[in-house]
């Protein structure tokens, strides 16, 4: 363990812990923008800022290990006139048009906005022109809205494996892009859409919904598969809107393409709510009770087994299923029915 | 007749570039063509191909030296070699009307050099030439006979400091490095020379490659290292070409690969190009470039030497600073540390240009000062104006004015005046040149460099450049200056790396020291230095124009009017002050203000 001290307070880390995680272990907020504790630091928007005793110069508290002894300050006239400089600097290339963004409200980039009062700026100048037609069905980029903060780019490569985000240009020009330029090969998991800081990456499904007045959070499980990520549905009355996922569940907010984005069969008029039974051969399927179809299987399932033994019987459990709930299915085969015929769809 | 003749042609980049390869070319021919007459002068001739010498300015440079008289002729041209040939060479007249003079002798002699010593002496494409002047025995004694603790304590006592801007203490860096414990550590060569007009590092790989190698195989044997890598621009292609080469002949003969000078020491080095990125100089911009990333910073703390390339201890060294290495090792510490001043030892190279009668690659003594070095090496201000400031460290360093004539040239006499010793690139300016487009000439530089990566110098680089433009062009504010400052000193303070930590510095110098020309930009819209077309007027003074028709001529807006040899007129309205005119008149009628 280390012992350092934080604004005079002391505090015990780990050895490898960074000084912005000692920092939060005590609670001390530190601004940042480009810093996600599930990524490697990257040390690029500069707000995280500290004076380290001993060191020349501010160090960025997300890169910079904590040493045994180490006597860090988070604020001081000096750290806040850099930081109000940074966020004047970000705003003086971001269009201002927080009211109609679909990140307002849970925008860090207006939290700091708001937080270092910017409401003139001194740097008023050029700003870059990088929003491009782009057909993808589900990201919205808008990418003169970029603070190339990386998250974006970290989360494809180290959460997602897939390094389909990179950078292109130098200086005031660098910008977001597939590298190289060439087309997107992208899996659509909307992972850096979550974990964008601005309106630069939304999800286009969102777009036309209400950001947060009347919107209702509810924490649920994904039903797609077995692994049963944690999601929070963000409903507007009977209709989800959108849907989001926690940084400290067991997912740690991570979600795939359908997780995220595949929810509108909840509101689809295609959508089954009840079993259907084709009651006559050759007629309609009509709607029915569950009692009604689960006796009819039962009916069934028992005929074919006295007939056939049962082994003329066997089932096929689907992926969407939990473990429990795939342990039942077997139980069921197994024991209520009395045959080994049980299989699941992923082993195909 | 047998006279021993050796000729000299200058062939580095500079000599190239001025006709070298024309020169070599011609002497070839006509010794060919003179020997048909005397053979034996064929016989004894040697056509040598030598590195830069640093006088650029002048040449090609050509040493003709028979029965040991040696005569350096400057300028030379391929159509200069038939008579150099016949009256010279045959006739054994050397023609003193080309012979260099005597500022050539006061430009070498003022000079002490180390890392430049056998630049254009030896063959850079020749290992024996190299073995001819001790090459290798330094590394031979190092690996065959002491410890990496006396190597790294020899280059502690020297006091060899980091030459590629830095001037971090060499031993100490290399002993914080072997003190890792680790399965391997790198050592780089950093040879991706960036700043506009430096041509230092080059020259010593075009010249001398061996040396770079030979100081590299000591740091990798002090450091425990088996790998090393010389990230060279690939806008170096001599240089890529000689390194290339000098790799080559090293391995052939056992300086490089498995067990070294019959020891078990192994260590074999490669060559990573740069694509241009000025910002792969930057230690850890220059790693992420050779692990295949985009070249941008990263954050220090962790230093290389302790987390480098691959996550390993790496040392990254600058060209000239391994050049040190070998003449240390030969000669002792204490030599070294007999030159130069009390916390600067040795020598620095520097790119001298600008303004200045002799430009070319120089190497001094540290704590030299600058008026020896501008006008007794450099041979003073050209077209006898007036010396206005002096620019050291590239892009990343500042101005230092008249007054500061004085100041010895070493890491802290230019910190001390806000400039810095970068990695020794020297622009001399006169009373012609104007401050703040100096200030606005670096900043589009480092602007256009900047990776992207932290918003200071991303965005901040990018504002302070709009805010010194609209100086240049008569819009500037109140208040202008003052912002300036501020958010120079912001994007100083909190940038990533040293590119943006440095590239304010020639905003604040050229505030600090030469306010007065901001402030008549901005108050009185007017540029002291005439340099600022936006702010001058064009004008054709009457008596002195002879109505020659060369400024209507080069007017591209058709701004001038005038009968032939009748005074010409210019219309201030359509006039887009390009200056054409003033640089077209032959008679000095043509005025501005």
């Amino acid at each position: 363990m280390i012992t350092l001290t934080i604004d005079n307070k002391t505090v015990e880390v780990v050895k490898g812990s960074t000084v912005l995680e000692a920092a939060k272990k005590l609670k001390i907020d530190i601004p940042t923008l480009c810093y996600d504790s599930r990524m490697k630091p990257h040390g690029a928007c500069r707000l995280c800022i500290v004076e380290i005793e001993g060191m020349r110069r501010p160090v960025t508290s997300c890169t910079t290990p904590a040493e045994q002894g180490m006597a860090v300050t988070t604020t001081s006239a000096h750290l806040e006139r850099l930081r109000k400089t940074t966020v004047e600097l970000l705003l003086s290339d971001h269009p201002n048009d927080c009211m109609v963004c679909i990140r307002a409200g849970s925008c860090t980039l207006q939290e700091l906005a708001y937080k270092y009062g910017i409401r003139e700026n001194r740097f008023g100048g050029a700003m870059r022109d990088h929003n491009r037609v782009d057909e993808n069905p589900f990201i919205m980029r808008e990418q003169n809205k970029c603070v190339l903060c990386g998250l974006c780019v970290r989360v494809c490569e180290e959460v997602q494996g897939v390094s389909a985000i990179g950078y292109a240009g130098r200086g005031f020009e660098a910008k977001i892009c597939s590298p190289f330029e060439h087309d997107l090969n992208c899996e659509f998991c909307g992972q850096c859409v979550s974990v964008c800081p601005t309106g630069a990456l939304s999800a286009k499904m969102w777009a036309g919904h209400p950001r947060h007045e009347g919107v209702e959070l509810t924490e649920t499980t994904c039903t797609y598969c077995g692994c049963g990520c944690n999601i929070t549905l963000h409903s507007l009355g009977n209709e989800i809107t959108r849907v989001s996922s926690r940084t400290d569940n067991h997912n740690r907010g991570w979600l795939c393409v359908k997780g995220r984005f595949g929810y509108e069969f909840i509101n689809s008029e295609d959508r089954l709510t009840t079993p259907l039974i084709r009651r006559e051969k050759g007629g309609a399927l009509e709607p029915a009770s569950w009692e009604e179809a689960i006796s009819l299987v039962v009916d069934k399932f028992s005929a074919i087994k006295e007939k056939h033994g049962a082994d003329a019987l066997g089932g096929l459990a689907s992926a969407r299923c939990t473990n429990e709930e795939n342990y039942m299915f077997q139980k069921l085969f197994r024991s209520a029915i009395g045959t080994n015929n049980v299989d699941h769809c992923a082993r195909y | 007749m047998n006279r021993e003749i050796t000729v000299n042609v200058c062939m580095g980049t500079g000599g190239i570039a001025a006709g070298g390869e024309q020169v070599m070319k011609a002497l070839k021919q006509e010794f060919e063509a003179a020997g048909i007459k005397n053979a034996k002068i064929m016989e004894n001739c040697k056509l040598h191909k030598v590195g830069c010498r640093g006088f650029c300015a002048r040449d090609v440079l050509v040493d003709v030296t028979i029965d040991g008289e040696t005569s350096t002729y400057q300028y030379i041209e391929e159509k200069m070699v038939k008579r150099l040939v016949q009256d010279h060479v045959v006739g054994g007249k050397p023609i003193t009307e080309w012979l260099v003079g005597d500022d050539y002798h006061t430009f070498h002699e003022k000079q002490t050099k180390i890392v430049l010593h056998d630049l254009g002496k030896i063959d850079p494409e020749s290992i024996d030439e190299y073995l001819g002047v001790d090459g290798y025995k330094a590394a031979q004694k190092v690996v065959a006979e002491m410890t990496p603790e006396e190597v790294i304590k020899t280059i502690k006592d020297s006091g060899l400091r980091g030459r590629g801007g830095g001037g971090f203490p060499a031993g100490v860096k290399w002993a914080f490095c072997a003190a890792n414990e680790s399965d391997q550590r790198y050592i780089i060569c950093n040879a991706d020379e960036g700043d506009p007009g430096a041509f230092m590092d080059r020259s010593v790989i075009e010249g001398n490659p061996h040396a770079v190698i030979e100081g590299m195989i000591i740091g990798a044997y002090a450091i425990g290292s088996s790998l090393g890598y010389v990230y060279i621009r690939a806008e170096y292609p001599l240089a890529v070409d000689r390194l290339h080469t000098a790799l080559n002949a090293a391995r052939e003969r056992g300086y490089l690969g498995e067990k070294l000078f019959g020891t078990d020491f192994n260590f074999d080095i490669k060559v990573k190009l740069g694509a241009g990125a000025f910002v792969c100089g930057e230690e850890t911009a220059l790693i992420a470039s050779i692990e295949g990333e985009r070249g941008m910073p990263r954050a220090k703390p962790p230093f290389p030497a302790n987390k480098g390339l691959w996550g390993k201890p790496t040392i990254i060294n600058n060209v000239e600073t391994f050049a040190n290495v070998p003449p240390i090792i030969n000669k002792g510490a204490d030599w070294f540390a007999s030159i130069g001043s009390e916390k600067s030892k040795g020598t620095k190279v520097i790119a001298l240009t600008g303004k200045i009668r002799n430009t070319g690659l120089i190497e001094i003594p540290m704590g030299m000062t600058l008026k020896e070095i501008i006008y007794d090496i450099g041979g003073g201000i050209e077209g006898d104006k007036l010396f206005k400031a002096v620019q050291t460290g590239g892009p990343s360093g500042g101005c230092i004015p008249q007054q500061y004539i004085d100041l010895p040239v070493h890491y802290e006499g230019l910190q001390s005046v806000g400039s810095m010793m970068g990695s020794g690139g020297m622009v001399v300016l006169d009373e012609t040149d104007c401050m703040v487009a100096i200030a606005k000439f670096f900043l589009t530089f480092t602007q256009e460099e900047s990776c992207g990566k932290c918003v200071p110098c991303r965005i901040g680089t990018k504002r302070l450049l709009e805010i010194l433009t609209r100086i240049t062009e008569g819009e500037g504010r109140k208040g202008d200056i003052e912002l300036l400052q501020q958010l120079a000193e912001d994007v100083r303070d909190s940038s990533l790396c040293g590119l943006g930590m440095s590239a304010p510095n020639p905003v604040i110098s050229t505030i600090k020291y030469f306010r007065h020309e901001y402030e008549a930009h901005i108050n009185q819209k007017k540029c002291p230095s005439k340099t600022c077309n936006k702010l001058l007027t064009f004008f054709i003074r009457e008596h002195q124009c002879v109505g020659c028709g060369m400024c209507i001529r080069a007017c591209a807006v058709n701004a001038i009017t005038g009968e032939k040899k009748q005074p010409h007129h210019i219309d201030q309205d359509k006039c887009i002050k390009c200056g054409s005119c003033f640089d077209a008149c032959k008679f000095n009628a043509v005025l501005k203000e």
